[in-house]
């Protein structure tokens, strides 16, 4: 039940291949997180997984079953669409019966599940408006209240916040959360924003250009990246890398340090930089501060800090937080 | 934002084109009413005098009239039937990547341009003619007497020549329709459990019906008025059986040369046309609206 595997799964369209072969393993009831920049196949691999794009190569077993071949109906899986796909024509309460009406549902079960969804989802007072008439965040309901109706063996969602405004997104993050805790029904999350993958998953992976560069849950990912571009992708602010002289002392390619685990001093540390920008955001300090021979350092410094345009500073790594990474960018 | 000043200045603007439409309209419609009202037969020249209602009531009572409204109905009603069924049909034919895509789209809207008179022709002589015809042929081949289309079935046949003109009208509209369906409404019903029929009905037809109501629309002003295809083909016979109320006004005027009778004639066929286009512009608007 909601387990699925994929098994070398390749996806070419005509000449380009999105997707070079794959392996990944989503366990029951897990929520994973697919995270990885714009272009480097998220969306792919999950209409693969739904059964909307046939796949090239590889094999798909889902809740124990080969679904390699099979429709994306008969997967039992829904999906929410990053713009909802809601019918326009029909009522909320439409659009959430509809899968429970194509399945053949007797229309006293429909009413109750109807009911029970969108009590969960806080929808009762909207079942009979059109879904031109609701709000981006009441949208973004009714589309997983239609998911959630059906039961299936596993949720499939592509970037469902990113049409909403910040706050909203937050508020909807804890939602999806919050419902993955009542239902522990599997899910599968597609995002580019690394805060959300950081916040809502068991297990994230890292895709870059089709390839799965890291998995593991999130805290696995920030303190043991395994390569510079699982390393430089989560986290926010990013990582900073230190390449040349400053790396050949620690004998490899190139050293990263997150911007947290600087330490910043006006009279002494191990490097030194003239500030840049210092962006104030009242809990932190983001220093921007520009070291000769290497692009321009972040560092977090908690709270305020007494530094100016120009300033002359220090910065001392922490030896225990600082990453080292070798020619091909892996992770010494 | 319209303020009031750009509004002014909006219909200083336009009153000139105002005025032409308005005139342009006027005019003829009040010579229209005017001869409506006179006993006017060119025959005759110099008796003008007022008829008072005598003209309409002539031909209100008039046998044809009744026969030339029920092929009016049945005329439009079957044209507007079958563009709209080809046209949904064709429309998802075309919006598949086929092969010659490009080509195939061009041959199907190619009917559009042949002039009403010629298609009439064609079909009339290439077609639908019981000893040379296509048709004939065909019934040949399989055994059959050869079916004289335009004497025995000449409204249907007419209908058939009027659909077959206005049948990629119908297809590019509903076409660019079904192009603007997002299709990912149509995964999200094909996840829910929707078969390619429960996606026709429950999904793609809904989206088309203000293009189909459009499509309606347009038609329907059109064909309310088709003449060339019935003067190339039937001439409105055999009898009644294929005069269409603008045919009947047109046989009226220059075949019994009755100017006054025409001319109440056309102003009942505006009556009804206008009765029509509120029903429509009703039902429309009620479409649009949403
Ligand atoms: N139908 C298609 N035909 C050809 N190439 C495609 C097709 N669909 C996607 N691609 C290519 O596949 C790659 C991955 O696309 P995909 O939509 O999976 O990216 P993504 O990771 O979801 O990006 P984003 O975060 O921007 O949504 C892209 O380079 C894209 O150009
Ligand atoms: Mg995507």
């Amino acid at each position: 039940m909601g387990h699925i595997t994929l098994k070398n799964v390749s996806k070419a369209f005509g000449e380009t291949v999105v997707i070079p072969g794959l392996d990944l393993e989503i366990n029951e009831g897990e929520f994973v997180v697919f995270v990885g920049p714009s272009g480097c196949g998220k969306s792919t691999l999950l209409r693969l997984i739904a059964g909307l794009e046939d796949i090239s190569g590889g094999a798909i077993n889902i809740a124990g079953q080969d679904m390699t071949n099979v429709g994306p109906a008969k997967r039992g899986l829904s999906m929410v669409f990053q713009s909802y796909a809601l019918y326009p024509h029909m009522s909320v309460r439409k659009n959430i019966a509809f899968p429970l009406k194509m399945a053949g549902e007797s229309q006293e079960v429909i009413d109750k599940k109807i009911a029970d969804a969108s009590r969960v989802l806080n929808l009762t007072d909207y079942l009979d408006r059109k879904p031109g008439q609701l709000s981006g965040g009441q949208r973004q309901r009714v589309a997983i209240g239609r998911a959630i109706v059906r039961s299936p063996q596993a949720f499939l969602f592509d970037e469902p916040l990113s049409n909403l405004d910040a706050a909203l997104r937050v508020n909807m993050r804890l939602e999806i959360s919050e419902l993955h805790q009542q239902l522990k029904t599997t899910m599968i999350y597609v995002t580019h924003d690394q805060v959300e993958a950081m916040t809502m998953a068991d297990k994230i992976v890292v895709l870059h250009a089709g390839r799965v560069e890291q998995v593991g849950s999130p805290l696995e990912l920030y303190h043991k990246p395994q390569n510079r571009f699982v390393a430089g992708f989560i986290g926010s602010p990013a990582m900073n890398f230190f390449e040349g002289d400053l790396a050949k002392e620690y004998d490899c390619h190139a050293i990263g340090v997150r911007p947290e685990h600087l330490r910043l001093s006006t009279d002494e540390g191990k490097w030194e930089g003239t500030v840049g920008i210092a962006e104030h955001l009242g809990s932190d300090t983001f220093v921007h501060i520009d070291v000769p021979g290497q692009h321009s350092v972040l560092v977090r410094v908690p709270g305020d800090i007494a530094v100016k345009y120009g300033d002359k500073v220090f910065m001392t790594p922490d030896a225990d937080t600082m990453h080292r990474f070798d020619g091909k960018g892996l992770h010494l | 934002m319209a303020t009031t000043q750009t509004k002014t200045a909006a219909r200083f603007m336009m009153s000139p084109a105002i005025l032409l439409l308005l005139g342009w309209m006027i005019i003829p419609l009040s010579m229209t009413i005017w001869f409506s009202f006179q006993r006017y037969n060119l025959l005759m020249p110099g008796t003008e005098e007022w008829a008072g209602w005598l003209n309409y009531r002539y031909f209100l009572t008039d046998p044809a009239f009744f026969s030339a409204m029920a092929n009016t109905l049945l005329l439009v009603g079957g044209v507007l039937f079958v563009t709209v069924v080809g046209g949904v049909l064709f429309g998802l034919l075309l919006d598949q990547a086929i092969y010659g895509q490009g080509i195939v789209r061009i041959l199907v809207i190619a009917p559009f341009f042949v002039m009403p008179t010629v298609s009439a022709l064609v079909w009339k002589n290439m077609f639908m003619n019981p000893v040379n015809g296509l048709f004939a042929w065909i019934a040949k081949l399989f055994g059959f007497a050869p079916f004289d289309f335009l004497a025995h079935a000449p409204l249907f046949s007419v209908t058939m020549i009027v659909a077959w003109s206005w049948l990629p009208f119908a297809t590019l509209i509903l076409l660019t329709a079904l192009q603007s369906l997002d299709s990912e409404q149509k995964e999200a019903a094909e996840m829910d459990g929707a078969g390619p029929v429960s996606v026709f009905i429950y999904i793609t037809l809904p989206h088309l019906a203000r293009a189909i109501t459009v499509v309606v629309l347009i038609e329907t002003i059109f064909l309310l008025s088709v003449f060339a295809e019935i003067l190339v083909t039937t001439n409105g016979g055999p009898g009644y059986d294929s005069t269409n109320l603008t045919y009947l006004v047109y046989s009226q005027a220059l075949l019994t040369f009755d100017v006054g009778g025409a001319s109440a004639g056309g102003i009942i066929a505006v009556i009804l046309a206008n009765i029509v286009a509120v029903f429509l512009v009703r039902i429309v608007g009620k479409n649009l609206e949403s």
